[in-house]
This record gives C-alpha cells, sequence and structure tokens, in this order.
C-alpha cells in the first residue's frame, strides 16, 4: 500500500518539474517554420494554454481511470506506446541479468576461493576494466569485431521471438555483453567481498572440519551466508539498468523504453515522459520490494 | 586492427554452421523487395500541413500527391491535373482532375476534395495565405474540375500550388481535408505512390510504406517533384537510428540501404568501401542563416547589426560546419545560389570577416557593452557550429557576448520569447533551411518584415513587405527579377536575415539500389533494388 502515496509523489514532482523545463512540444509538432501565431494555435489545442493546476487535475484523473493519456506529438496512446516498446526493454534486461548473474556468481566465488592467485587478481583487474570502460566504447569495439570484421551478428535492431528465435537472441548478444560486462564486474567484486568475509568464519572451518567437499562449503555455507549484499547489489544494479538501457539501446538501435524516454524528454512530450517514470517508479519500488522478500528467505533472521 | 585469425580453421568452420543454421531457421519466401532507409530523423507527426518538419513533408510525397510539380527546371508541371487554362484576363485558373485517381481506400479523387486540401494548406502555409490573399473565389466545376479566381493576374496560383520544401500543397480526401488546420489529421489516406501502413508505424521507430498498385503514374520522366512517380520496389521501411556511427555500420553490414543525410566525418568509412556510393541528391543544399533580434538592444541599432555583418566571415562557419570544402559554398543570395532570382549584393562585406571595420563601426554606434546573448544548441550538428563560430568572431570584433548552449527543443521555446535578452530573451539566433524553400520573396520567410507577426526577430520594414506584396501581384518575369533584387539589396542593407553560405549533406546508399532521383527532398519512387 506504501506503493500509492510515494507513486502520488513522483507524479506531482515529475508534473512540476517537466513544466517548469524550457521547451514546447507545439515547437516540434509545428517544425521550425512555424510562426508564432501558429505554434500559439497548437498549443491551444493541445490543452497547453490551461493554467497548470488545472492541466494536472485532468492529467491525474485519467491516472486514476487508469489511462496514460495520448502522446502530444503522435497522438498515439502512451500506454500502446509503452506496450510496443517494452518488449526490446524487457528482453535486453532479462538476458543481461541473467548473463551477468551466470558469470559474475562463480567467477567472484572462484576468486574467493583462491585469492591471491593469478586467477583472483584477473579477475580483480577485469572487475576494474569492465567498470571503468564506457558501454559505448565496449559496444562499438564488439560491432566492428562481431559485425563489421567477421559477419557473424548484426550491428544493430531488434525482432520479437514471434519472428525465430535466432533473429531474436543474434540481436541480444552485443548489447548483452557490452552492458553486461559491467555489471559482471560489479557484482564478481561484491561476491568476492563477501564470500572473502565468510571464509574466515568458524563455521566455515567447522563445514570442512566435518569433511564436507569443498564445493559444498563454498556453494551451501560461504555463499548462502555472503548472499544477503549480493542479492543486494543484483537489485541496484536492476534498478540501475534502466539507465544503461538508454545508451545501449542507442548505440544497437534497439526500440526499448530507454530510448523512448529520450525521445520524448527532447520532443517534451509530457504525457509520455510521466507515463514512463511512473512505470519506471513502480518497476523500482517492485524490485526493492522484491529483494527484501528474498532477503527473508536468504537469512531467516531477518524479519520486518 | 586484423582479425583474420578468428576468420581462419575451426573458428570459422563453426561460424559456417552457425551461419547455415541461421539461415535455415529464418529461411523464408521469396520477401518483398524492400528498402530500408535511415531518414533525417524520426517521423512522429503525420499531417504536413499542421508541421513544417523537413521529414513530415517527404513523408507526405510518400502518400499524398500534389497537384502540380516542380521540375528540375524550376518549372512548374501538370502532377494531379491533367491540365490547366487561364482565362484571358489572367484571372481564372481552371484545373482539370486527371483520369483514374483514386485515394487508397479505392474512393475516386474528385475536385472537391483537391478544393478542401488547397483550402487548409493556405491557412498555414506562407505561400498559401500569400494565395488566398489574392484569391477571391475557389470552387468546384464537377467531379474532375475545379476553379481558382484571383483578383489580379499573378504567378503565386502556381508556383505555390507546386511548392517544394516545407508545407507542399499535398491532396487529401475531404473528410481529412475538413479538420482545423491547427489539429492533427486521424488518418492517413493519400493517393499517392505509396500506401502507408498504420499497423507497422511506431512513431520515432519505424515507418512502413508500401507500393500503391492501384496508383497511375504520368508517362513523362520523373524529375525532382513531376513526371511520373513509377514504383519499383515493394516496400519502403524508414528505421530511425539515434546513433550515426551505428546507422553507417549498419549501412556497411548490409542491414540498411540508405542514409539520407551522412555524418561529414564518418564519409570516409562508406567512400573506403566498394557496394556503397556518396552522393549529394539535393544540389541546391541548404543555406545557414543567422537572426538578429530587432526588438532588443544593441540589434534594434542598424549601424551595430552592420558591425556584427562585418565581423563575421562565411568561410569560418562553414568550415566549422562541413570541415569539407567539397560540400560548401560562399554564397550571399536570399534565395539562394543558382536559382532563378539569385544575387550577390552584400558579398563584399558578408563573405571576408572584417573584425577592424565591425570595430569602426561599433564606435561610430558608440556601442555601450551591452551583452549580445547567443543562442546555442548543442545536439543539433547542422545548427551547433554556427553560434560558436559566431560569438568568437563578434568578441574579436569588440562585442561583449554570452552564449548560453541548450538543446534544440529548449532553443525553438527561447527564440519565440519577446522578452529582453537578460530576462529570458536572446539578440542573435542561427539556423538553416532548404534553398528550394526560399527561392523568391515569398516563400523566403524569413524576409518577411511585418513586425510582430514576422518570424522570429520580428523585423518591421513596411517597405519590404510592400515589395513582397508587389511581387504576388506581378506576372512579368523581369518584373518579378527587379523586384527579388531590390528585396535582397533592402533585406540585407537592414540585417533583416544575414546569410552565411550554402552547404550540401551527401546522402550514402548501397549500390544494389539505382535510379534515385536528385532533389530538394528524398524521393523513392523511381529507385531499383537489385536481389
Amino acid at each position: 500500500m506504501a506503493t500509492i502515496p510515494v507513486m502520488g509523489v513522483v507524479a506531482i514532482v515529475v508534473f512540476a518539474i517537466l513544466r517548469l523545463t524550457p521547451g514546447d512540444p507545439a515547437a516540434i509538432i509545428a517544425g521550425d517554420a512555424a510562426t508564432t501565431e501558429q505554434l500559439h494555435q497548437i498549443r491551444i489545442q493541445m490543452g497547453l494554454d490551461k493554467p497548470l493546476y488545472v492541466q494536472f487535475i485532468l492529467w491525474a484523473g485519467q491516472i486514476v481511470r487508469g489511462d496514460l493519456g495520448i502522446s502530444l506529438i503522435s497522438g498515439v496512446p502512451v500506454a500502446q506506446m509503452i506496450a510496443d516498446r517494452i518488449g526490446p526493454t524487457l528482453a535486453l534486461s532479462t538476458t543481461i541479468i541473467v548473463f551477468s548473474i551466470l558469470v559474475a556468481v562463480p567467477l567472484g566465488v572462484i576468486a574467493a576461493w583462491r585469492q591471491g592467485t593469478l586467477l583472483d587478481r584477473s579477475t580483480s583487474a577485469f572487475s576494474v576494466l569492465g567498470f571503468s570502460m564506457p558501454v559505448f566504447v565496449f559496444g562499438y569495439l564488439l560491432i566492428l569485431l562481431f559485425s563489421i570484421e567477421l559477419r557473424w551478428l548484426p550491428v544493430q535492431g531488434y525482432r520479437p521471438p514471434s519472428e525465430g528465435f535466432w533473429p531474436f537472441l543474434s540481436r541480444l548478444i552485443l548489447p548483452t555483453l557490452a552492458l553486461g560486462t559491467a555489471y559482471i564486474a560489479l557484482i564478481t567484486r561484491i561476491t568476492r567481498t563477501s564470500v572473502l568475509e565468510v571464509m574466515g568464519e568458524d563455521y566455515i572451518r567447522t563445514a570442512r572440519a566435518k569433511g564436507l567437499k569443498e564445493n559444498a562449503v563454498l556453494i551451501h555455507h560461504a555463499l548462502r551466508n555472503a548472499s544477503v549484499p549480493i542479492v543486494t547489489i543484483i537489485g541496484v544494479g536492476i534498478t540501475h539498468l534502466i539507465g544503461g538501457v538508454v545508451v545501449t539501446e542507442s548505440v544497437f538501435n534497439l526500440p526499448g523504453l530507454g530510448r523512448l524516454v529520450v525521445e520524448a524528454v527532447l520532443a517534451r512530450d509530457y504525457p509520455v515522459i510521466q507515463g514512463l517514470i511512473l512505470l519506471f517508479s513502480f518497476a523500482y519500488i517492485l524490485i526493492n520490494l522484491l529483494v527484501d522478500v528474498l532477503y527473508t528467505v536468504l537469512d531467516p533472521r531477518i524479519r520486518y | 586492427m586484423s582479425f583474420d585469425w578468428l576468420k581462419r580453421g575451426p573458428v570459422r568452420a563453426v561460424c559456417a554452421a552457425l551461419t547455415l543454421s541461421t539461415s535455415m531457421l529464418v529461411a523464408a519466401p521469396a520477401e518483398a523487395q524492400t528498402i530500408t532507409a535511415v531518414m533525417s530523423s524520426g517521423l512522429r507527426v503525420l499531417d504536413p500541413v499542421v508541421s513544417s518538419a523537413a521529414i513530415t513533408n517527404v513523408h507526405g510525397y510518400m502518400i499524398y500527391d500534389t497537384l502540380l510539380g516542380t521540375d528540375a527546371q524550376f518549372k512548374v508541371q501538370p502532377q494531379m491535373a491533367e491540365r490547366w487554362e487561364i482565362s484571358p484576363d489572367g484571372k481564372t485558373y481552371t484545373f482539370t482532375l486527371r483520369d483514374g485517381l483514386k485515394w487508397h481506400d479505392g474512393a475516386p479523387v474528385k475536385a472537391e476534395d483537391c478544393v478542401a486540401s488547397i483550402k487548409r494548406w493556405g491557412e498555414v502555409d506562407i505561400m498559401g495565405q500569400v494565395l488566398f490573399g489574392l484569391v477571391t473565389d475557389i470552387k468546384v466545376v464537377d467531379d474532375q474540375t475545379f476553379q481558382i479566381v484571383v483578383r489580379t493576374p499573378t504567378d503565386v496560383v502556381l508556383s505555390s500550388l507546386a511548392k517544394i520544401g516545407t508545407r507542399t500543397a499535398f491532396m487529401m480526401p475531404k473528410r481529412a481535408a475538413e479538420t482545423p488546420s491547427s489539429q492533427p489529421i486521424k488518418e492517413s489516406i493519400g493517393s499517392g505512390p505509396f500506401k502507408f501502413i498504420t499497423a507497422e508505424f511506431r512513431p520515432g521507430v519505424r515507418v512502413v510504406y508500401e507500393k500503391n498498385k492501384d496508383y497511375v503514374p504520368r508517362k513523362d520522366p520523373a524529375s525532382w517533384t513531376a513526371g511520373g512517380k513509377v514504383v519499383h520496389v515493394d516496400r519502403v521501411e524508414w528505421v530511425t537510428m539515434p546513433d550515426e556511427l551505428t546507422a553507417t555500420n549498419a549501412l556497411l553490414n548490409g542491414e540498411i540501404d540508405y542514409i539520407e543525410n551522412m555524418p561529414y566525418d564518418l564519409l570516409p568509412m562508406v567512400e573506403a568501401k566498394d557496394g556503397f556510393k556518396v552522393e549529394v541528391l539535393d544540389k541546391l543544399g541548404l543555406w545557414t542563416y543567422y537572426r538578429f533580434n530587432f526588438l532588443h538592444p544593441p540589434f534594434n541599432d542598424r549601424l551595430i547589426r552592420r558591425a556584427a555583418m562585418h565581423a563575421v566571415g562565411q568561410e569560418d562557419i562553414l568550415k566549422a560546419l562541413t570541415g569539407n570544402p567539397k560540400y560548401h559554398r560562399t554564397c550571399t543570395a536570399i534565395f539562394g545560389c543558382d536559382t532563378v532570382y539569385a544575387s550577390n549584393y552584400g558579398a563584399d562585406f558578408l563573405i571576408p570577416a572584417n573584425p577592424e571595420r565591425a570595430r569602426e563601426l561599433l564606435k561610430e554606434a558608440k556601442y555601450d557593452g551591452t551583452p549580445v546573448v547567443i543562442l546555442h544548441p548543442t545536439d543539433n550538428r547542422t545548427v551547433s557550429p554556427q553560434p560558436v563560430v559566431i560569438a568568437n568572431a563578434l568578441r574579436k570584433a569588440g562585442f561583449t557576448v554570452n552564449l548560453q548552449s541548450m538543446d534544440w527543443q529548449t532553443l525553438t521555446t527561447r527564440r519565440a520569447s519577446k522578452r529582453p535578452p537578460a530576462e529570458g530573451g536572446w539578440n542573435i539566433h542561427a539556423t538553416n533551411g532548404p534553398i528550394v524553400g526560399i527561392t523568391d520573396p515569398l516563400r523566403n520567410q524569413s524576409v518577411a518584415t511585418n513586425g510582430e507577426r514576422a518570424w522570429f526577430g520580428w523585423p518591421d520594414f513596411p517597405g519590404i513587405q510592400a515589395l513582397r506584396d508587389k511581387f504576388a501581384v506581378t506576372a512579368d518575369p523581369a518584373e518579378l527579377k527587379a523586384i527579388a533584387a531590390e528585396v535582397q539589396k533592402q533585406v540585407i542593407d537592414e540585417g533583416v536575415v544575414v546569410p552565411n553560405g550554402q552547404f550540401m549533406i551527401p546522402t550514402a546508399y548501397n549500390t544494389k539500389l539505382s535510379g534515385i532521383l536528385e532533389s530538394p527532398a528524398a524521393l523513392f519512387w523511381n529507385v531499383k533494388k537489385a536481389r
């Protein structure tokens, strides 16, 4: 239930900030040759000449009825625009999260287990590199190698799964590698540190003394007890993905929500920006809720 | 960097297997012949009357047809009209439509549709407004014939209906054309050579057109927007790519066929590869210019305007803009070089930078150091370099300059503000536009000087307006030229608009495409694609 007041506050703040930002959707619609008079006529037609509080009441009324409104620029309902564009973002986010977790958690555990070895130092070096390299630089390098030189993968675009598994997957591999590397670096570092912290605990020594295999010690005792900070960083990573996909979607031309946000902001398409930010804030709240629930599963001592 | 080791031996075998399995997975029956193009910007507004955006106008050419066209010699030619007749007194134009014209929904095109379309367009287009200032009657004669009656003989009836550039007079069904001109139309039904596929339209992402199989092209060869609009492909898809490097890579990888506006700095990537062509299709190109705000100091003073005009040199701006002399030329003609009304008046002081003369003029004008606020859009590569060069040149001449950076959207709001520069207004803003849209004193809206009703900057010079009015009601070609030359002189003398030269934007495409027309607008008829 706490979600509703949070989103209410978000709605008010976003509405106020947008209207205080200079810019005019009428100018986008009318184009460069429009006169002051023509812009004024379009503003009237879009209802932008009404007092701000009236505009807010009208918009809030729509939101309460579950209607996100209509794009000022294209005239398409915001809900439809989001539905059209959510596929690439969901697909990319999912592949990045799955890929990052599958690579980063084992890598972090092994680095901790083999602390001080060449493997550990290589993992640390990779983490620093992966986290430092801008996504677009890595993205362009991947395109140069895999698309232009080798011609293995397409440069850009998105195909929904309905058009075939490989067309769908082949267009996600490079963006996943580009953005996933930073997340792998982040999760690997946290996993390594967390596992290292618990490796010196008494229960690890006890588990080894009981004669448990090293795999079992690492997975069931070390990793499980180190998992709370790892889950936290994965949760934080997912929420930050929303920002990360903006660049990735542009470099790989994925028509997702990240690009839609940028387009809507540049065009001052108020209903679209407002609808998207409400959606993102809902996603943030949901992810935080999921992380909190996971804490209680992973560590029964945690109670809310 | 070489990746040859990856192309050999086992790696290559794995790739071949992967590629084969991929092709088996995606193999489809005979594919439609499709041109995939990255246009200058994403299409969001579909109504070419409401929007003056270039991309909306190109969309208009895809799905709508025009009553008249303009050929490469600037001559007006019939397009939807089979013919027109002018009464002996030169005041009544009778247009007869071609047989067999159909809207995309199958209904026949009628004269009443054309009359409604012309009326709606005439409310907002600068040429349309001039036309309707002269029109005394516009009426349907029968389903294929209508008349326009003007109060005095004029060249404007034909030249306005045939205009290229922003807000072309496209014909729409009457039901769409009856929509108020400030309100976007709800459907995209035209009678043009392509059909708009509404179900596949994703604003700002993808636009799909299919060949209009019912379209009957004219028999004469295509030239600009005149002649036969023969479509040789099944589909044209416009894909929006926000990143220019990605678009270039996609072209090189064969994923797209055509980039309308190729960035100058990425040209070597395409020019170095076989199978691709870089070409300037709009030979007239664009003009870049800046505009003073006449409402506030210091540019409400003619002498200070002249000082600024001496301070800024065209070559410096053009070099910063294109970085390649192949794609620019100095030009002071406010109706464009190589056009009917081209004049080089002002070339002596507009082309070279002369900061010494500018300083003398500033002294003479007793310039008090009032800061000059210049608007600088950072997110538009064809408008971003100019303000920086102008600011630098003005500083050298002794102006106090406040260069304010912002996004293009903020600029479009800011330039409409008539407030003093210190309170959110401005003194100078630079932009550009296609030459084809400024080829005479009527269609070049930057030379309108009707004060508060003029374009941003709001110059007020009744003498220039009177010349424009005279141009509208003159039919004699020699007299029209004389009037245009006088407009050029007065506009430059008063600093109504300051031309900074012309530049061309190259188009890059895969050589699988052939028959691409040279034209001021990107046109997709006549284009063939090899399989």
